[in-house]
């Protein structure tokens, strides 16, 4: 759906099925430089088994009219404001990547008994802090494909260059080359920055009293499990997971044990 | 850190597609010969026929073998993603009709295959889908064909039997100018001579009987989606961009992205037409896929020998093969195609259609078949033959004349070839001396 927000268009992909104000949502939430289209098989899945399923396209990407928002603050609240639009109340999060902080400062926010808090976030190849080399900033403040090359080469298993995607017929590594190619050309080095510039998930981390589910690649350069120690010591209750021979794009390159840890922690 | 790469063109030749097997350890890829797949519960069964999770249900619609070959020709070619099916007449058939329907409009060049041609000109009318051919040597003929019907510019990337080599920068530019996508058929350059899509097309479609599959035992198509072309900002793309009732509902752009037209070929045109590979022949071609550079290295090189020998022999009154600098297409093929011009070429012998039959009659080593291709070399006379159905109009128009020989090129010893090929040729011209065959 399409709806207006802040004077912007906002797409909400609803997968056609109107909102049910008695149903728990869960909101997905994409990373840098991609879309709501990373998240169609959960979309489609979640939409059909008990939630109201949605997945955004933050401001500036894909469907969504407007500039990427610079900070991290900003798009948590930007999707606060989206949460209030559309009257949503038990809220389920997912994130990837930069969606995964911006989940994360969601979540802290939205602690206590407000009618719409968050009861369940799931961070999805997350770090705290997220640096972003110095190479990859340059290359995407520079419109280069390089910055392609790179997040393609580090954000995906070995395995998952070579292929064998479960979804039959569809190249891994092609497609999300392809859909981060799609996007405005500062939108990636907007969403990169901010990723870097982003240091408020140690802090929000301890606000959070909910049950939040980590998810690392075993093979992810970008994002490696290493990187989520300090986030683990400081969330009251943490569940975290590693997936084998899988990168930073575990949507696509593992979608099938994503899936079975969604549902895990969402139904 | 190690420095990152790319895997290369023969490593995805290889490996592209496939994990070995989990099950069983296989590292060739397994034919997983069965109809259908079991369900893990009826919320698995629900979700995968609802495109909510990744698997297989049905090998009309999927097949792991056939998905390993989908998705390697997708890496070799640079695409997203890629349908395979029964022959590359079905892929054909598959990619234009997952964009058009009744009243749609195709701009297509006449320098087509024949079977091509039928399609076009005289099947997809019964259907309400039209075709204008036009001149492929003249780009700005593609634009003037073009109405607001039209849904996509069809073309071949070196036509069949007259090496026509198109200028897919130039015709994609034009593609493109009126929003429509640019579909090639590239079955007589694979992937390791030209990737179309690096040049601006959009679709992609191989006979994978040929070249690609390379050793004549078995049929299939493939049709490769690059992902960049734009259906939404288009606006004449609909069945990519709005809802269809045939599968709830589901726009396929908006929930799809760059796969859209992939997801809509595959869950319409597969499910409802059927022209699905079979999953043994999916892994015949993959055995053809391994060796794609090495064959083809060898076919360009037999083929550049016996182009030379031709071209100076006295029986031959021209040969027809880009590579040649009396080629009209000669300085487009050096720009699109560096690594060599395919090894399916033509030539007019001297004494026309009966010098051709004896020609043809007097070939040992030379298979006389309707293919090209093959690792073995292959001869036919396509006047009467893979051209057949076309009337004298359109012969002349695609620059078939009665007494061209087509020639595909095999990876056999040169110097065999070339005995082969001397031998008929006297023979040929014997004829000519002794018409009365005595």
């Amino acid at each position: 759906m399409l709806l207006t927000l802040l004077n912007e268009a906002v797409y909400v992909a609803d997968v056609g099925i109107p909102i049910d104000h008695n149903k728990p949502t869960v909101i997905f939430i994409h990373g840098a430089g991609l879309d709501h289209t990373v998240w169609v098989l959960f979309n489609r899945f979640f939409a059909r088994n008990g939630l109201n399923s949605l997945a955004i396209d933050l401001p500036g990407h894909g469907r969504s009219s407007g500039q990427p928002l610079k900070r991290i603050e900003a798009m948590a609240d930007w999707l606060i404001q989206l949460i209030h639009a559309l009257e949503l109340h038990d809220i389920k999060l997912v994130g990837h990547s930069m969606g995964s902080l911006i989940a994360l400062e969601t979540a802290g926010r939205h602690q206590g008994s407000d009618s719409n808090r968050v009861s369940t976030t799931v961070l999805l190849g997350t770090a705290a802090p997220m640096t972003v080399g110095d190479s990859l900033l340059q290359a995407a403040r520079d419109k280069q494909p390089a910055a392609v090359d790179m997040i393609m080469l580090a954000g995906h298993a070995y395995g998952s260059q070579l292929g064998g995607n479960p979804v039959a017929g569809i190249n891994i590594l092609n497609s999300n080359r392809c859909l981060l190619e799609r996007g405005l050309p500062h939108t990636l080095y907007t969403d990169l920055n901010a990723c870097n510039d982003y240091t408020g998930a140690i802090g929000m981390a301890a606000n959070i009293t909910h049950k939040v589910y980590l998810v690392s690649g075993a093979e992810d350069n970008m994002t490696p499990a290493k990187a989520t120690t300090d986030l683990l010591t400081r969330l009251a209750h943490s569940q975290s997971c590693l997936l084998k021979h899988t990168g930073h794009m575990m949507l696509s390159e593992n979608p099938e044990q994503v899936h079975q840890l969604l549902a895990e922690a969402l139904l | 850190m190690a420095k990152l790469n790319y895997p290369g063109f023969d490593t995805l030749s290889l490996h592209g597609g496939q994990k070995p097997d989990s099950t069983t350890g296989a590292r060739a890829m397994p034919i997983y010969q069965t109809t259908s797949f079991v369900f893990q519960d009826t919320g698995q069964a629900a979700s995968l026929f609802d495109l909510g999770r990744s698997g297989h249900v049905y090998s009309r619609i999927s097949n792991p073998t056939v998905a390993v070959l989908e998705e390697r020709i997708a890496a070799l070619e640079g695409g997203v993603g890629a349908v395979a099916t029964a022959s590359g007449m079905a892929a054909i058939h598959l990619a234009i009709t997952t964009l058009s329907g009744a009243g749609s409009h195709i701009v297509a060049s006449r320098a087509l295959y024949g079977g091509t041609h039928n399609l076009l000109s005289y099947t997809l009318p019964r259907f309400g889908i039209e075709t204008t051919f036009v001149d492929p040597q003249r780009p700005e003929a593609f634009a003037k064909a073009i109405t607001p019907a039209t849904r996509l510019i069809f073309a071949e990337t070196i036509a069949n039997p007259g090496c026509e080599v198109l200028n897919i920068p130039v015709i994609a530019d034009i593609a493109h100018h009126h929003q429509l996508p640019l579909m090639l058929d590239s079955t007589l350059t694979p992937p390791c001579l030209l990737r179309p899509f690096e040049h601006g097309a959009d679709i992609v479609i191989h006979s994978l009987t040929k070249f690609i599959g390379g050793h004549g035992v078995a049929i299939g198509g493939i049709v490769v989606d690059s992902g960049r072309f734009d259906w939404e900002s288009s606006g004449k793309l609909t069945t990519l961009t709005a809802p269809y009732a045939g599968f709830d509902q589901i726009d396929f752009s908006e929930d799809f992205g760059p796969a859209a037209f992939l997801i809509r070929a595959r869950r319409e045109g597969l499910r409802d037409f059927g022209a699905a590979m079979s999953p043994a022949n999916a892994f015949y071609i993959l055995q053809g896929v391994e060796t794609l550079t090495v064959r083809m290295t060898k076919h360009i090189s037999n083929t550049r020998t016996i182009v030379k020998f031709l071209a100076q022999h006295e029986a031959v009154d021209y040969v027809t093969y880009p590579e040649l600098s009396t080629h009209h297409d000669h300085t487009l093929a050096e720009r699109l195609l560096p690594s060599g011009c395919g090894a399916v070429f033509s030539f007019e012998l001297k004494g026309g259609r009966r010098a051709g039959k004896q020609f043809i009659e007097s070939l040992r080593l030379f298979s006389h078949l309707a293919n090209v291709g093959d690792a073995k070399s292959l001869v036919i006379h396509p006047a009467s033959t893979t051209h057949g159905r076309m009337d004298a109009a359109a012969l002349a128009e695609a620059g078939i004349t009665a007494g061209l020989v087509r020639l595909s090129v095999g990876i056999e010893d040169p110097d065999d070839l070339i005995a082969d090929l001397s031998r008929a040729l006297y023979k040929s011209q014997q004829y000519q001396s002794h018409p009365s065959g005595g």
